[in-house]
């Protein structure tokens, strides 16, 4: 085992590190905004919105993310030069950072997870509290803003935790569209300086350092939520 | 510089000028370290869970820390950390025993990869299956004069069965999912062949499109199978459901 390189990429991995959690953190916020809307429209939507949503979200949790990303950043990528006037007006779109893409995928990916576990969870909000709601003259919105989300995210809460450690367990991937996340900053160690073993057990260390973090985070907020529990 | 388009019934066709058979073969071996990374993940999954309930002291700590570390790792670099692992363990092995240094099969180390990861998930879902089947039930069988593996056999698989079945099937969802990450460490399946057969017909979107058609078949299919399979399974319990 060789470790003497660690002080000449304490930078790159630092700095990986910092996308590593910005794609996360992004994507986990981003993505859980969208999953109450994809939720939101299978649950009170018109047929046509919640076919949509729903598709979607079998889409997504039927393909692999690698593969979403590689349409996205790859696919969708090559098409925009195609479009006429992309190529002379709009070249940023055409240079688009891989981050960008990857912040996409990770962001629709998780929309898709979470969109159907927030299905259920708006579904499991009893009727009677929402018909207090309307009771006592609140809107649609008011209702939503006031009971129905915050009674639904209660009841996912626990499961959250899971998704966000699922979802930090997929951050390595955007290393294979050219993003310096951790494991980015580890390949590079792992080309430079011939190794194997060594970049990829100090990020996995670095990862279950994040996992235990999550899951203190979620305990620690799940403490602070007023509920009679039996157990 | 964009190659010509080629149309996609060209594109797809069979043969030298299309991308179709590369993709179906490359399909079938996603296929293929899919089921047998299951079959032996579950396999290992089963002794694991054993060893949980009933194994000794040691054995209940290993098994804790390989399902604990197993499952908290992202499937990544545990696929890149045992793929290299497992290949130069096995080329010091046969050097050790004399034997020069050995290519190992793509095939062979993808589906080690896979079962060792799987393997973890699996444990848990299937111990906690068991660890639901009612102590009555085995008291009976013991009481029948069942020897301990006539009990397993007949009273605890099938109790545990349905219960351990939509664990399972998430299982298989996910290690066909998961088995596109082989691909990172050079394995042709079917993300790879996916890459290569973009990279060389430049005609990304459309390719990457169709790949994601055949995972999408592969996932849909599978929950309407594993969907039988539990009715199958079911036949004979009431339902709350159809109580109600």
């Amino acid at each position: 085992m060789r470790w003497d390189w660690v002080p000449d990429y304490a930078a790159a991995l630092a700095h990986g590190l910092f996308i590593t959690l910005l794609v996360l953190v992004v994507s986990v916020f981003l993505g859980f905004a969208l999953a109450v809307m994809l939720a939101l429209a299978q649950v009170r939507g018109g047929m046509i919105s919640s076919f949509i949503s729903k598709c979607f979200c079998n889409y997504i949790r039927g393909t692999p993310l690698l593969m979403q990303l590689y349409l996205l950043y790859y696919g969708v990528g090559s098409l925009f030069p195609l479009i006429p006037g992309v190529r002379e007006h709009l070249q940023w779109l055409v240079r688009l950072d891989a981050i960008y893409y990857v912040l996409m995928a990770f962001t629709l990916s998780f929309a898709g997870y979470e969109g159907e576990i927030m299905r259920g969870a708006f579904l499991a909000v009893p009727r009677g509290e929402l018909e207090a709601g309307e009771a006592i003259g609140m809107s649609g919105w008011q209702i939503l803003r006031r009971i129905w989300l915050p009674s639904a995210l209660y009841k996912v809460l626990p499961t959250l935790a899971g998704e966000v450690i699922g979802q930090l367990k997929s951050t390595p991937l955007a290393f294979t569209v050219p993003v310096m996340d951790l494991m980015g900053a580890a390949h590079k160690v792992m080309q430079d300086k011939y190794l194997i073993y060594e970049p990829l057990l100090l990020v996995a260390c670095i990862y279950l350092v994040l996992t235990w973090a999550i899951t203190s985070g979620f305990s620690l907020i799940e403490r602070q939520i007023p509920s009679r529990r039996s157990v | 510089m964009i190659a010509a388009a080629l149309p996609i019934t060209t594109l797809l066709s069979f043969g030298d000028s299309g991308y179709g058979d590369e993709l179906a073969w490359a399909a079938l071996r996603t296929i293929e370290i899919s089921v047998f990374g299951y079959g032996f993940g579950i396999a290992l999954g089963l002794g694991g869970a054993l060893g949980k309930i009933a194994g000794p002291l040691w054995l209940k700590r290993v098994l804790g820390i390989y399902t604990t570390l197993f499952r908290a790792l992202p499937e990544l670099i545990l696929i890149m950390l045992l793929y290299y692992a497992g290949t130069d363990g096995l080329n010091r092995l046969l050097s050790g025993v004399g034997l020069g240094p050995f290519q190992l099969n793509g095939l062979i180390a993808s589906i080690f990869v896979l079962a060792i990861v799987q393997g973890a998930y699996a444990t848990e879902v299937l111990r906690a299956a068991i660890s639901a089947v009612p102590i009555g039930q085995l008291e009976a069988a013991s009481a029948m004069g069942m020897s301990a593996a006539l009990r397993f056999r007949r009273i605890t698989v099938p109790a545990m069965l349905p219960l351990a079945l939509p664990g399972l099937a998430n299982l298989w969802l996910n290690i066909t999912k998961d088995s596109a990450l082989v691909s990172i460490v050079g394995y042709t399946e079917l993300a790879l062949a996916t890459q290569q057969a973009a990279g060389v017909s430049k005609q990304y979107f459309v390719i990457y499109l169709v790949a994601q058609g055949i995972y999408l078949s592969i996932s849909l299919t599978s929950v309407w199978l594993f969907g039988r399979l539990e009715k199958n399974l079911r036949r004979g319990q009431s339902l709350a459901r159809a109580a109600a």
